[in-house]
């Protein structure tokens, strides 16, 4: 069995988006690897950047607006005009967050520190830093390094390791 | 089902070592599976252990945020005693089954 001859040693996990489902589905999976005891990187970009910056890592939002998988709760489909008025958004977002809070998923703030204190690793990406005007300040402090992705490749080297893009 | 001996007590395990039946779990043959781990039980580890098992007793979903918010260790405190996969070395060495939670 391959699985058995080689199981996975490292993941290299980039976070491009910023959204409370795309950040969360990046630190699930980083966090699940550094429990199975597989080396973990995470390099987020763009506007997974707002995962690791301070002012807006625990106020993540989703999109209401042209996501057809957007359900009301009871199941039935959640209209895209409905998106559009005012506090909708804020609404459902606070939502999503209590409901991950009852089943006991950390907030995105305490999902990192999980990571860091496993020894997982993370990065900010600085071409998106840089577009953004943000400085390593304004990010979390457990952010390992700010690197290009020139960087970030060459931590990404060795047998037995996968990139996944969330 | 497979068997292994512990503290010279035969018990029934899975095809990973996990304990399919804790009761079988006696606190002598902690240090055993430890020692396999390569792990050298302290008293802390046995209070995790302990912990461990009255929450799988219950029936609650062991999560590793659990563990850190038990007052015994922090998280970091959790990955030092029992290095590279704490929940997993931690349920086998306290005789319970391989948890099964994604956070």
């Amino acid at each position: 069995m391959a699985n058995e001859e080689f199981p996975l040693k490292k993941v290299c996990i980039i976070c491009a988006k910023g959204t409370i489902e795309d950040v969360y589905a990046a630190l699930v999976m980083g966090n699940g690897a550094v429990m199975e005891g597989i080396e973990t990187k995470i390099f987020f970009t763009f506007f997974g950047l707002d995962a690791i910056t301070k002012k807006t890592m625990n106020n993540l939002h989703t999109g209401v607006v042209g996501n057809p998988a957007m359900r009301m709760p009871g199941g039935l489909p959640f209209p895209t005009l409905l998106g559009v008025i005012p506090g909708v958004e804020a609404g459902v977002s606070a939502m999503m967050r209590s409901q991950m809070d009852k089943l006991d998923i950390p907030s995105v703030k305490e999902f990192l520190e999980m990571i860091d204190a496993g020894g997982g690793e993370l990065y900010a990406c600085k071409l998106a830093m840089d577009m953004f005007k943000l400085t390593k300040d304004d990010l979390w402090e457990g952010v390992k390094d700010v690197l290009t992705v020139g960087q970030f490749y060459e931590k990404c080297g060795g047998l037995q390791t996968q990139i996944i893009f969330t | 089902m497979a068997q292994k001996i512990y503290a010279g007590v035969p018990v029934d395990v899975n095809e990973e070592g996990y304990f399919t039946n804790p009761a079988q779990w006696t606190r002598e043959m902690a240090g055993e599976i430890a020692a396999a781990e390569g792990i050298t039980l302290t008293d802390q580890h046995y209070a995790i252990l302990d912990f461990l098992r009255e929450r799988h007793a219950r029936g609650e979903t062991l999560t590793i945020r659990s563990v850190g918010n038990s007052g015994i260790v922090d998280i970091k405190g959790f990955y030092g005693l029992f290095p590279g996969a704490p929940m997993k070395k931690a349920a086998k060495v306290a005789g319970i089954p391989k948890p099964a939670s994604c956070v």
